[in-house]
């Protein structure tokens, strides 16, 4: 129990004089997304075949590789601040949700890399 | 984690059923929670039958008719029964409002009333506002200044200046909004919540203040405003009308204006 007045309590820590760079960074990838989800739509749609000769053939174009890039980067960025506020909303223990924030950061970055590195490899051929 | 579910010792169970002395046609049925924690007894659901023709048009009136000549011991808040001090705000047919602006006409079936969501209840339809009111508290809801007043008359505002001011300074601080509010509901202690940023707003746009940056400084914080998703139940809910929604909208447009 504690005796702290209840303005106390809710002045806590004082401001973080933080989350509008988070706000408008959702935003301005989620903007990013609307327009690189309708190139892969396209894309989708028209490439010829999507076995491992077609998918060679979609990455050996360099605007194809590097949208796809740009794709995989926002979407692991754009979900990797979504799944931060659905920590932030629900985890309240303090000790697993820095554990859930540090393993989603790690999650996302590897992802990210992962699809990068793939592309690469198969966009020039290796 | 956040509570989905209530903890055992507030499971809510069936309750006692209060009949309707004389057998009047025109009866209706208010289902109605009630908990006294000094009993240790679980929460439970009474159902009150009513005579309509001896009954107000209101819900409250529903509420002050059991009290008075069913069941003394129903506890719940009230005054001004006209829409304006905000006492009476309570969880009426799903839907958090004031029981004295509420029609029962405009309910179907049985009336079902519960005390505001996810708020420590004191007895009954009382919930324990003390954290509501320190958020408010908190936001420095008074004038803020450098400029000392003029010697011979009072701070001038435009009409423009004074209509910014309208909608927001109408908030009668019911409780309806920030406690419909699902986010408020698992980040209480840190969100403030739509009714203290609907104040904190209504401060930020007085022409009359001067700390406005003050203001927003306290305001930007992951927790305090930015756990509003925009989910909009704030604006549904509020018994007078007014938007809490837009008003945090707009607060996080000028916290980005002042970024770029």
């Amino acid at each position: 129990m504690s005796l702290r007045s209840p303005l106390g309590r809710v002045l806590g820590l004082g401001s973080a004089k933080d989350g509008t760079d988070h706000f408008i960074s959702q935003r301005i990838s989620a903007i990013a997304l609307v327009l690189l989800g309708l190139w892969f739509l396209y894309s989708m749609l028209t490439v010829e075949s999507l076995d491992y000769l077609g998918v060679l053939r979609f990455l050996a174009s360099p605007i194809n590789a590097v949208l796809l890039a740009l794709l995989s980067v926002t979407v692991s960025y754009h979900s990797w601040l979504g799944i931060q506020v659905v920590i932030e909303d629900y985890v309240h223990a303090p000790g697993l949700k820095l554990v859930s924030l540090i393993a989603s950061r790690f999650a996302h970055a590897f992802i990210a890399i992962v699809c990068v590195y793939s592309i690469l490899v198969l966009g020039l051929g290796a | 984690m956040a509570e989905f579910r209530l903890p055992p010792n507030s499971r809510i169970r069936k309750g006692h059923h209060h009949s309707v002395a004389n057998g009047s046609g025109n009866v209706k049925r208010f289902a109605i929670y009630r908990y006294d924690p000094e009993s240790g007894e679980n929460p439970r659901v009474d159902t009150y039958e009513v005579d309509m023709s001896s009954c107000g048009p209101m819900v409250l009136d529903a509420l002050i008719k059991i009290k008075n000549e069913i069941d003394p011991t129903l506890t719940f808040r009230r005054s001004c029964r006209e829409g304006i001090c905000g006492s009476c705000a309570m969880n009426i047919d799903g839907g958090n409002t004031l029981a004295c602006i509420s029609a029962i006409a405009d309910v179907g079936g049985d009336i079902r009333i519960y005390p505001l969501p996810h708020l420590p209840v004191v007895k009954d339809l009382v919930p324990d506002l003390t954290n509501f009111y320190a958020q408010y508290a908190s936001i420095k809801p008074w004038l803020q200044t450098r400029t000392p007043p003029p010697p011979d008359r009072e701070r001038l505002q435009s009409k423009e200046d004074q209509e910014l001011i309208d909608e927001p300074s109408a908030c009668i601080l019911c409780a309806c909004c920030s406690t419909s509010c699902p986010s408020y509901w698992w980040n209480s202690d840190r969100y403030l919540g739509p009714a203290a940023l609907l104040a904190a707003y209504r401060w930020l746009v007085d022409s009359r203040d001067e700390a406005t940056g003050e203001r927003l400084d306290y305001l930007e914080d992951p927790f305090r405003l930015y756990r509003c998703h925009t989910i909009m139940n704030c604006t549904q809910t509020c018994p007078k009308g007014l938007n809490p929604a837009r008003a945090i909208a707009e607060t996080k447009k000028m916290l980005a204006e002042r970024r770029h």
